[in-house]
This record gives structure tokens, C-alpha cells and sequence, in this order.
């Protein structure tokens, strides 16, 4: 009995080892690109699928309707798969967990209203940017909040690994971050009085304050920065294929139809359908 | 290869002092599990001794208003139980957070030690019922009839036996529970998972910040069950 245990503790023991191994070698893929690079073709061939991972809690960038992710991001992605002959399919995730399933292979490219930053970029490819975004304040309707200035010392609300809460811990002295899992936890921490000001990203801010009573936007943005879609340094062949996929939906108006849509600037009867629909999704959450 | 290790280990832990977000999480974990701790074990044996009053006395059917007192207070921590025992830890740490304490301005740790408490106290109070009941019924008639009340004879024979029997049980307890503490960053308090999580959304490296994270808690766990094997072996001492 005390032999058999041993040998199990062991076995156990030299597999957990084994694991350990694997994990190490899949942290740093750069060196190893020849096992990495067949994993993902594995993933494309087996599949004929584009996993495109995202945090669907994005408004309007990615959110869920009635079960179904949509968006700007979703629609891109669709047309994009379809122009590369494939499926899309949707992997939804924490945000701080969208790159390295991108760099591990689990999800082909991320479509989640992402930053190009340079510590991104060491980890992955971004494809030419599909739209220019920056940093909102949302702070409550009587605050005296009006800009970056103001945010000296206080309490700021933002989204874990969000570019908010990278530039808020980098930029802004003496604050207390609080970061949440979700944007709009942050955003009903503000509500409850929790934290004075909550900073993220300006379209899904203006879709915040549109649905909850007693709060507001600062006219000023904190950063100017542009979207991109992030793909594994392993796989230059699909972000060429991306690149000219995005370059053709430039061209032929459908990059502007989908932002047209979502965005609703200017098409006042679009912009109260969009409304409507995002009022019932509030009252199903 | 060792020097893209350095460079990983550099990146994660060494730059912009990131190496302090496992620190500061470590102490704020360590901080919530202790005073959990704390409130489980007051709130948990509580309850215990409410329970295990009504179970000893139930076949004496008597009519008194305390009898009655009794069996309403037992009610009361059955529904207790079965809420707190029935429905996850993490769904309990936001409803205290976000509807309870909706309108106070609480501080999260705060929160934090109620929902993790409150819940540990669920565990504990059937863990120490059990041991309570484990005890012998001769010993209660015999505290009884050389004249100690109940609560003496509870206080004096019976617990603190019933403790040594359960100490095993309470261990485990206090191990699951330090552990939860790790979902304590959905209310966005930094913690030690929430610290690894911070620095893997810096870096983008999964496998360091997790693995370090993981670590310091086998360390934790490690130090605790040492230090209840102890306490228990020194509690025996009496049994020879």
C-alpha cells in the first residue's frame, strides 16, 4: 500500500512537472516559433473558423443583445471572416484576457475596441486602426469635475487593463484606482457614490450616461487614440489578409455603413431604434 | 533561453515596482481572511450553540416561553444556513456590496470581512454543531446533576472537547476560506489575485503572475496547517 503511494505521488509529481514545462514553453512563444506557428495552423485548418476573442460589455463597440454579441467590432469581424472565407466565431472574455489568448493561440485575432499601444505591440500585431477613440471622464451630474486637472487626489473607477486604467495609474498623481472586472460595475460604483469619476472609453461613456439618470461626460478627453485589431506575432500571412480586408471595406463604404449605424451621427431616427434597443437590453441585465 | 527567463521574470516583477501589487494584495488577502476568520468563528459558534441547544431539549416538549424562544431562534438560523449554504460566495460578496451597502459608503475590506465571514460562519456552526453532538449525552447528565446549569455545563465539559474534535474540520474551513478571499477583486478590492491579475494585464504574461499569485497562497496554506497540526498535538497532551 505505502509502495503504491509512492509511486503516485511519483507519477503525479513528474506530470505536474511535465505541465509546468509546457506552460513555460507557451509563455514565451518567440523563441519556439516553429511549434507555435503549427499550433495555429492546426487551429485555422482543422476549423476553417476566425475565433475572434472580445469582451462584450462594450457598448457600442461589442455588447450582447437577446443572446447575440453585436457591434461595431461583431460586424467587422463577420464581414471580415466572410471576406476571408471563413466563419467567425466569438470567444467573449475578460479584457485583460484577450491578448494572451490572441498570443497562445486559443483565439486568432481580438476586435475589442482595442488601444494600440507600445507595450501591446510587443506582445502582439495590430492591423492598420478602423476608428480613433479616446479617454472620457463620467463623473456625477453636480461635480465640479471638468477635466484631467480635476482628477488630482481622487477616487477614479476603471475597467482592469483598459488603456483608462493604464494611463490614470501612469498619469494622474495621488489617485486611488479602483479597478473593476466590468466597465459598468465601475459606472454603478459612480451611481452609489463610491468612487467620484469613472474614465473609459468615449463611445461606450456616452452610451453610459444615455441610460443611467445623474451623471455626465467632461467635455474633455483625456488621451486621443486609435482602434486596431490585435493578431499573433506568428501569423504575419492572416494580418496581411486582414490589412487588405479592412483597406477594400475602406473603400467600398462598409467600414462607414457599420460606424454609420452604431454611432448614429446625425441620423436622428437610427439613434432612437439604437436607443430603444439599448434601454430594453438594460431592463433584461 | 535563461536570459528571455530574466527578462519575463524583469518585466513582471522588477519594472515600475510591479512586484508591490503581489505585496499590497498579499497584505490586503491576509487582512479580509483573518478578520473572516474572526467573525465566523464568533457568529458560527453562536449559531452551533443555538442549534444544538434545540437538538438536546426537543424531546422534552415543554411549553415554556423559552422552549418557544428556542425553537424560533433555531427557525431562524436554519433559513440562515440554508441561504448562506445555498448560493455562491462570490453572488453574496456583490449583493452586500452592491445592494446591501448601496446607499452606505462603505469601506470594501469592509464588505469583503462581512460576506466572507458571514458565509464562513454557516460552515463553522455545522462543523461545531457536529462536534457538540459528538459528545457523549452522559456527560451533559452528568454536569446537570452535580449541579452546573446548561450554559456552565456547555461552557466547562462540553466545548472544549467538542473543539478538539473539530479542530481538523475548522482547518480545513479556515484553508477554503483564504482561498475564496481570491474572488474578492470583483468588487475591485486588490487582493493577492487581483494583484497577479493587475500585473498580467501590464505585461501580458500569463504564466509568472499566476504562478508567483499561486505560490504565496501554497505558502499561507502551508504556514496555517502547520500551526493547527500544533495547536492540535498540543491539545492531546492532555489525553496521556
Amino acid at each position: 500500500m505505502k509502495r503504491f503511494k509512492t509511486l503516485t505521488a511519483i507519477v503525479l509529481a513528474s506530470f505536474m512537472a511535465f505541465q509546468m514545462v509546457g506552460c513555460g514553453g507557451s509563455a514565451d512563444q518567440t523563441t519556439d516559433e516553429n511549434a507555435s506557428a503549427e499550433e495555429s495552423a492546426d487551429v485555422e485548418n482543422s476549423e476553417d473558423k476566425l475565433v475572434w476573442a472580445t469582451n462584450a460589455e462594450f457598448e457600442p463597440y461589442e455588447y450582447r443583445d437577446g443572446g447575440e454579441i453585436v457591434g461595431i467590432d461583431a460586424e467587422i469581424a463577420d464581414e471580415i471572416a466572410s471576406r476571408l472565407g471563413l466563419e467567425a466565431e466569438v470567444a467573449d472574455m475578460n479584457f485583460d484576457s484577450i491578448i494572451p489568448a490572441v498570443t497562445s493561440g486559443k483565439a486568432d485575432i481580438g476586435i475589442a475596441g482595442m488601444t494600440v499601444t507600445e507595450d501591446r505591440l510587443q506582445n502582439v500585431n495590430f492591423s492598420t486602426p478602423y476608428i480613433n477613440a479616446g479617454q472620457a471622464i463620467i463623473v456625477p451630474e453636480d461635480s465640479d469635475i471638468t477635466g484631467e486637472d480635476d482628477l488630482v487626489g481622487l477616487t477614479i473607477g476603471v475597467q482592469l487593463g483598459t488603456t483608462g486604467d493604464l494611463y490614470v495609474t501612469d498619469n494622474i498623481a495621488d489617485t486611488t484606482v479602483e479597478r473593476y472586472t466590468k466597465g459598468f460595475e465601475a459606472v454603478q460604483a459612480l451611481l452609489q457614490g463610491k468612487i467620484d469619476a469613472v474614465v473609459i472609453d468615449g463611445e461606450p461613456a456616452k452610451a453610459f450616461v444615455k441610460l443611467n439618470e445623474g451623471i455626465k461626460m467632461c467635455d474633455d478627453y483625456l488621451t486621443v487614440e486609435e482602434y486596431a485589431i490585435a493578431v499573433s506575432k506568428d501569423n504575419e500571412e492572416l494580418l496581411d489578409q486582414i490589412n487588405s480586408a479592412l483597406a477594400d471595406m475602406e473603400e467600398d463604404g462598409t467600414l462607414t455603413a457599420i460606424f454609420d449605424k452604431y454611432l448614429g451621427d446625425g441620423e436622428d431616427t437610427d439613434e432612437a431604434a439604437d436607443s430603444d434597443e439599448a434601454a430594453e437590453e438594460t431592463t433584461a441585465e | 533561453m535563461f536570459q528571455t527567463l530574466q527578462d519575463k521574470l524583469y518585466l513582471n516583477f522588477i519594472k515600475d515596482d510591479r512586484y508591490m501589487y503581489l505585496v499590497n494584495g498579499f497584505i490586503t488577502t491576509i487582512k479580509i481572511a483573518l478578520l473572516a476568520i474572526l467573525v465566523g468563528l464568533i457568529f458560527g459558534f453562536i449559531i452551533a450553540i443555538i442549534r444544538s441547544a434545540y437538538d438536546m431539549n426537543k424531546d422534552q416538549q415543554r411549553n415554556t416561553i423559552s422552549a418557544k424562544l428556542l425553537s424560533l431562534a433555531n427557525a431562524i438560523c436554519q433559513l440562515y444556513l440554508t441561504i448562506l449554504r445555498g448560493t455562491p460566495v462570490v453572488l453574496q460578496l456583490l449583493i452586500i456590496y452592491f445592494v446591501i451597502f448601496a446607499d452606505i459608503n462603505v469601506n470594501k475590506t469592509f464588505a469583503a470581512i462581512c460576506a466572507f465571514g458571514f458565509n464562513s460562519a454557516a460552515y463553522v456552526a455545522e462543523i461545531v454543531r457536529g462536534g457538540i453532538m459528538s459528545i457523549d449525552r452522559g456527560q451533559l447528565e452528568a454536569g446537570r446533576s452535580i449541579g452546573f446549569s446548561y450554559a456552565k455545563t456547555m461552557l466547562y465539559i462540553i466545548l472544549p472537547q467538542a473543539v478538539k474534535n473539530v479542530l481538523p474540520a475548522l482547518g480545513n474551513e479556515f484553508i477554503v476560506l483564504i482561498k475564496e478571499t481570491s474572488v474578492a477583486g470583483y468588487i475591485a478590492i486588490e487582493d493577492l489575485t487581483k494583484g497577479g491579475d493587475i500585473i498580467r494585464s501590464r505585461t501580458y504574461d500569463a504564466f509568472f503572475p499566476l504562478i508567483a499569485a499561486g505560490l504565496i497562497y501554497l505558502a499561507v496554506v502551508l504556514i496555517l496547517s502547520k500551526g493547527i497540526t500544533i495547536f492540535e498535538r498540543r491539545l492531546r497532551a492532555s489525553e496521556r
